[in-house]
């Protein structure tokens, strides 16, 4: 049993085994609370949630793992989707033809890439703080929008779009897959490719990264160039859920991704944090706001109770810390 | 002088000089712009906002960040109404010393887990931030209150001019506690060794602890006066608007951090000025007003509001570009 337990603590780190842990217990009392936790249709309504704020926590992944943070991800996955939306109406609205939804696409993900790489290079070119820098792009990309909007919905989308947002491929919700597969495309990225050593070397040290001949400017901008396509493939799948476009849709999940990267173990300072503990901690919180609205909670108690959580998590993380300081310090 | 002030501080001498351009390119471009009736109604609108930013500047000149403030103001506002009908009615002495008393112990909330369970500021802000925001949606159901003490709405004016045109120019009471706070704050600061020391602390939190400062002292002291100003803030912004809607402040932290930051407080701590808070805040509030009094559709406020704080901040950090590197380890 010890055995077991050192070889999965070597494998998985003991990040990810708390957070099983956790999830395991989270499961087990809601299932005791309620019978309706455990059943297909409330699994299907998690798996369609999820993905929209796992898809706007990877975009946020990347930029603090460097170091930084993109505040402005909201606004440009709801700008991405408006460029989409635009495009299918250009082309007849309910009637558009399939290949205006490639179209559309396809500058949604550009319009995306195009804010953050302008984020990124002003940030690895001027050197001015990522949070200040992101924080007026976002202040600037919440303003275009509600110009080019007027504070207004777009809707009205072909039917051919439903089985994005809403369908089953072999029974597994679509957008479950998108996000299965941009998570595991991150997780590759993060992990086993330079760009992804790079990510995180800049993120323990800018300065040595720069001195070992890493381009850390190129890399800043890559950063933030995939952070914004991401947010744009968040933004298309926002599109097909809600079947509307708002700027300001999904406000209130900004600071949830940020919550949801540190409770996976992400470093604030940056340097270190991994795709996989990450998503354990989003379908902890998708669990917690699911048994909770079967309880008969509203979101907000939800959104409460994942800040709640958060701290007891941290708290948690410092007391396991301290004991193990007191106890090594014994055996020595 | 005027060199000694250059020299000491090159950030707010630049801002000035930007204030100053913004003030001559709006007064050629409109009429109604270099008048007393727009300068009081200025001043009246920027009081809140003014009162949250030199908070939030004690809390970054100590190394921290502060996400929570604008929630923790909504629900000062909404207990503090409780409180006063409890009370038979209260008046603005019990006023400011609930509103302050409830800022200041939920600044304390966030100074515990900083300082006992050495969680890092950001983490923890944003915990409390949906901590804060969930519990009072919840409880509240987002109810507004309309029938609130006449004291508190009824509109106190400190100063007041007819105009040649016969309009009047007046100045309310949220003015008047808004130079008390920049003041209080300009004193503590600038004036006392324990102001001194939370420059030291923000610049060097270990060299700190080393010379004998009280790191507790610190923390309770940051969040603290944040908590107690959020609190005085969400007084004023009742008295103003004349209800208590408990979603109204949400996102207007991210505002107030960006025109904090771009008055030349440094995000990790040891850097920032009244003044240079002062002339980040009316940075952008003299952009919109100048923006409405032209006529430009309220749409394109923000728009433009984020272009200028990305095209500040790119240029306050190009002319310095070796200077401001990001330190090492990162930014935060």
């Amino acid at each position: 049993m010890s055995r077991l337990v050192k070889r999965l603590r070597a494998t998985y780190g003991d990040d990810v085994l708390g957070l099983v842990a956790f999830l395991l217990l989270v499961v087990i009392g809601f299932s005791l609370a309620t019978p309706r936790f455990l059943s297909a249709a409330n699994f299907d309504s998690m798996a369609f949630q999820l993905p929209v704020l796992g898809l706007l926590t990877l975009a946020m992944l990347a930029p603090i793992i460097s170091g930084g943070l993109n505040l402005a991800i909201i606004f440009t996955a709801n700008i991405s989707g408006l460029t989409l939306a635009a495009i299918l109406n250009y082309y007849g609205g309910v009637d558009a033809p399939f290949w205006a939804f490639v179209l559309g696409a396809g500058a949604a993900l550009l319009v995306g890439a195009f804010f953050g790489f302008l984020m990124g290079a002003v940030i690895a070119y001027v050197g001015a703080h990522p949070i200040l820098v992101s924080l007026a792009m976002m202040i600037f990309l919440r303003g275009l929008g509600e110009f080019l909007t007027r504070g207004g919905d777009i809707s009205g989308f072909p039917d051919y779009l439903k089985p994005i947002g809403h369908g089953f491929i072999l029974g597994v919700p679509v957008p479950l897959i998108i996000f299965a597969v941009v998570a595991f495309a991150m997780h590759v990225l993060l992990s086993h490719t330079r760009h992804g050593f790079s990510v995180y070397m800049i993120g323990s040290n800018i300065d040595a990264t720069r001195y070992s001949g890493v381009h850390t400017q190129r890399t800043l901008t890559l950063i933030y160039t995939i952070s914004g396509l991401l947010c744009a493939i968040a933004g298309i799948l926002m599109l097909t859920r809600f079947n509307s476009v708002r700027v300001g849709h999904g406000e209130a999940l900004l600071l949830v991704t940020v919550l949801a990267c540190f409770l996976g173990g992400v470093d604030p300072f940056g340097g270190f944090g991994r795709v996989v503990p990450v998503v354990l901690a989003l379908v902890i919180l998708q669990v917690l706001s699911s048994g909770l609205n079967l309880l008969g909670a509203n979101q907000h108690l939800s959104t409460a109770v994942w800040g709640l959580f958060l701290i007891a998590v941290m708290v948690l993380r410092f007391v396991v810390g301290r004991v193990r300081e007191r106890f090594e310090k014994r055996r020595n | 002088m005027v060199k000694a002030f250059l020299r000491d501080y090159p950030t707010e001498a630049r801002l000035l000089l930007v204030v100053l351009a913004i003030v001559l390119f709006l007064s050629l471009a409109s009429d109604s712009f270099l008048t007393l009736v727009n300068f009081t109604s200025l001043l009246n609108n920027t009081a809140v906002n003014l009162i949250w930013a030199v908070g939030l500047l004690v809390v970054l000149i100590a190394g921290g960040i502060d996400i929570s403030f604008a929630v923790a103001a909504s629900v000062v506002q909404y207990v503090a109404v409780y409180v006063f009908e409890a009370m038979g009615g209260g008046n603005w002495a019990i006023g400011f010393i609930v509103a302050g008393a409830l800022g200041i112990a939920l600044g304390f909330v966030n100074a515990t887990l900083i300082h006992h369970f050495r969680i890092i500021t950001i983490v923890v802000t944003i915990a409390t931030f949906n901590a804060f925001f969930g519990l009072l949606m919840f409880f509240t159901s987002g109810r507004f209150l309309y029938n609130l003490p006449d004291w508190w709405v009824d509109r106190i004016i400190i100063f007041e001019r007819q105009t040649a045109d016969g309009t009047w120019a007046e100045l309310t009471l949220p003015v008047a506690v808004m130079a008390v706070c920049l003041g209080a704050t300009w004193l503590l600061i600038n004036r006392t060794t324990l102001g001194r020391q939370l420059f030291a602390f923000g610049d060097n939190p270990e060299g700190a602890r080393r010379l004998g400062i009280n790191i507790a002292l610190m923390q309770f002291l940051a969040f603290g006066w944040m908590g107690m100003m959020a609190g005085i803030g969400g007084l004023m912004q009742v008295n103003i608007v004349q209800e208590v809607v408990p979603n109204a402040l949400i996102g207007r932290e991210l505002d107030v951090l960006a025109a904090v930051v771009l008055g030349g407080a440094r995000l990790g701590g040891g850097r920032g000025s009244v003044l240079g808070c002062v002339l980040g805040v009316m940075i952008v509030a003299l952009t919109q007003n100048g923006l409405n009094l032209m006529g430009v559709s309220p749409f394109a406020f923000k728009m433009v509001v984020g272009a200028i704080i990305l095209i500040a901040i790119s240029a306050s950090n190009l002319s310095f570009a070796r200077r401001v590197r990001p330190p090492v380890g990162g930014w935060k």
